[in-house]
């Protein structure tokens, strides 16, 4: 465990720039997630903290130290990928110990044995211990993988959408199983997603990349409840945050207003102004009503067994909205 | 335009059944979904109906018309797979155009008719374009504009969104469904997605190792499962189980939990034994009057709300409450479940009726 610190850190390729002047601090036994989409910088950021590249400019430091010049493997750092990488000719048993047989760790036999067990029952992997890696299916395949950088003790741990090649069930389990890496272990986490039920559930800390700048860094309710931007007010929340002329509605708004921002708890309804149903949703848990506004569409949701029917008439105001300027920014 | 009957539908590959004695209607002009886990016959059902696979018994009906024994190209159904089919080396318009002019369509008619769905599809200014250079969402709609040009008596859809990430897909199935909004043609929908065939259909046939465990709209199918199967494969945090031994009476409407009485909507079907109480995590309210007690796991935030995991006598339950309560992990909490709600299942694993769900069980 550690704390690890990007200072400044700048990467370009050809001409693209993939992080531009990043600084972050990820402390020791937090959990960060990086979210945005393709090509915001998310992996980089990993490759930087893990080794397999080096900035333009600017450093990464793991427990104050330098990473300069420091390989992956000196970097004491472990990482999981979107696309698991098994030694295809051994065990479920055998891939899992491999870490630990290390010359550099010095495992005892009895050691490895206990780690390998409960590293494979938080996997729900334990029946398959002694199968070939190949004879596994694509979602065990990627436990083992996780489950390889789990039986290690790292600085960190580094992982890229782990998560994203499994079915909704054991990626629903596995979130609470990483969560507890670092609630009840106090390991540090750098995760790079761009699925926000995963940023929101799991992370003590998100920072939000865009075109690789990292515009704002905190933990998962100050960037639901007080986003800096319709970006960063973009990437979570479900359905997504309306975003429509600032005039759209009656009343008064702030003077350099260009849009207002309502997310689905920020529209009352019964009071306003009409607006026409023009498609209710049942999801079960809630309804999803698809909204006409003066010639704009807008998504809420109430509750699941709502009376409203397509065609209906429904009053909706505002609510403590969110007000951005003409370049997105947020004003209040 | 088509309705789309099966009736007793059976698949066998070798030993294996993929797809055993099914029966379900899609009406005209529905949005239909098979939803259901990989390998559960889904797609091997869709395949069936489009003419790619041959039913081992059973009949597939058409607008009344027995078509088991028909070709897939005599049955005037288009089939939009997983994303990007497209002919690389020809433009937009040549791609839509190509299953017109190839059923003998001269090529004015044909222009003509790609430039109307194009319209529909929001892609007319970009018909001479090759398809190479065109984003993920275009390629889709150009595909899509294909299988429309057609004017098919349905549409068959496997997975279309399966390779777009999240966002995007939203938008995509928001897209699908109002474009079947303004044609109101027949569109069944294969997915393993829950949230995809809640949020699309009109109506679900859940399916599982080939079995069709129940059939209907996706709120009652939400509200009142037939199978322990489906209560947990649809809704996310899927419905708790409370494990318990014990009974409940014929026109009874109480069970016991760890010796406390929960009421339950009133029971059409006698039981005793391992059952099970179904709730959903919405309906668990936090109570201090109550006795019933769970200590608190983890907590997920969600933004408005947050879900809660307890570990209580009759084992882990998820609750979905306001992200306004803040509770701690080891924490002890009183819970209380919302009576109208709840589901009782039998050792089996079927939902025993009762008052509140067997208008929906009797349904299918």
């Amino acid at each position: 465990m550690a704390e690890v610190v990007l200072n400044k850190v700048t990467k370009t390729f050809s001409d693209t720039v993939a992080l531009d002047d990043v600084s972050l601090t990820i402390p020791e036994g937090s959990f960060v997630v990086l979210l945005g989409p393709t090509g915001a910088g998310k992996t980089t950021t990993l490759r930087m903290v893990s080794g397999l590249d080096e900035p333009d400019s600017g450093e990464v430091l793991i427990d104050g130290k330098s990473m300069k010049g420091f390989a992956p493997a000196q970097r004491n750092v472990a990482m999981v990928f979107q696309q698991y990488s098994l030694y295809p000719h051994l065990t479920v048993r055998q891939n899992l110990a491999f870490p630990l047989k290390s010359p550099l760790l010095r495992t005892s036999e009895a050691d490895i044995e206990e780690k390998i067990k409960s590293v494979s029952e938080v996997l729900q992997i334990a029946h398959k211990l002694d199968n070939k890696a190949t004879a596994l299916s694509g979602g065990e395949m990627q436990r083992v993988s996780i489950g390889r950088a789990l039986v290690r003790s790292p600085n960190i741990y580094l992982m890229d959408e782990p998560l994203s090649s499994l079915d909704a069930k054991l990626r629903a389990d596995l979130r609470i199983e990483l969560k507890s890496i670092q609630v009840n272990f106090g390991q540090t986490l750098l995760y790079v997603t761009h699925d926000q039920i995963e940023a929101m559930t799991m992370a003590t800390h998100i920072g939000v990349l865009d075109k690789g700048k990292l515009v704002q860094f905190g933990p998962p309710r100050e960037i639901y409840e007080n986003p800096v931007s319709i970006y960063a007010a973009s990437r979570l929340g479900q359905p997504r945050i309306n975003i429509l002329p600032a005039d759209l509605f009656e009343g008064s708004q702030p003077k350099a207003a260009h849009t207002i921002g309502l997310r689905p708890e920020q529209i009352t309804q019964g009071t306003g102004e009409d607006s026409v149903v023009k498609r209710v949703e049942h999801l079960g848990d809630q309804t999803r009503l698809h909204l006409q506004f003066k010639q704009h569409d807008i998504i809420t949701v109430t509750d699941a067994h709502t009376e409203l029917q397509s065609g209906d008439t429904l009053k909706i105001k505002p609510d403590a909205p969110f007000y951005f300027d003409v370049d997105g920014g947020r004003i209040t | 335009m088509a309705q789309i009957r099966i009736e007793n539908v059976r698949k066998e590959f070798g030993t294996f059944t993929a797809v055993e004695s099914s029966s379900f209607t899609i009406e005209d002009g529905e949005f239909f979904m098979l939803l259901g886990p990989s390998g559960c016959g889904k797609t091997t059902t869709l395949r069936m109906m489009a003419g790619l696979e041959l039913p081992t018994s059973g009949e597939i009906y058409i607008d009344g018309e027995e078509v088991g024994m028909k070709r897939a190209s005599e049955r005037d159904i288009a089939f939009v797979f997983q994303m990007f089919a497209l002919y690389p080396h020809m433009n937009v318009g040549k791609n839509m155009s190509y299953p017109l002019i190839s059923q003998g369509m001269s090529k004015a008619d044909a222009r003509k008719r790609v430039l109307e769905v194009a319209k529909i599809l929001g892609i007319e200014g970009m018909l001479n374009r090759p398809v190479g250079g065109l984003s993920g969402g275009d390629r889709q709609r150009v595909a899509l504009g294909r299988a429309i040009v057609r004017e098919p008596k349905a549409f068959f859809m496997d997975e279309p969104l399966g390779a777009l990430d999240a966002e995007f897909r939203e938008h995509m199935a928001e897209e699908l469904r109002a474009l079947h909004d303004r044609m109101g043609a027949t569109t069944v929908y294969v997915t393993h997605d829950q949230l995809e065939a809640m949020q699309m259909g009109d109506k679900i046939v859940v399916m599982n190792h080939g079995v069709v465990e129940q059939f209907g709209k996706p709120q009652e199918i939400y509200d009142w499962p037939a199978t322990k199967f489906v209560a947990a494969f649809i809704g996310s945090p899927a419905m708790n189980f409370l494990d318990f031994e014990g009974s409940i009476d014929n026109d009874g409407n109480q069970i016991t939990l760890d010796g406390n009485q929960v009421e339950v909507p009133t029971s059409r079907d006698g039981a005793r034994g391992k059952l099970a109480l179904g709730v959903r995590p919405e309906h668990i309210h936090f109570s201090d009057k109550s006795n019933y007690r769970g200590k608190v796991v983890a907590s997920e935030y969600l933004g408005t709300n947050q879900i809660i995991t307890l570990d209580t006598p009759n084992g882990i339950l998820k609750a979905r409450v306001p992200s306004s309560h803040t509770v701690a992990a080891g924490q002890n909490i009183g819970l209380e479940f919302d009576a109208r709600t709840l589901t009782v299942f039998g050792e089996n694993g079927h939902a025993l009726r009762s008052f509140a769900n067997e208008g929906v069980l009797n349904n299918g």
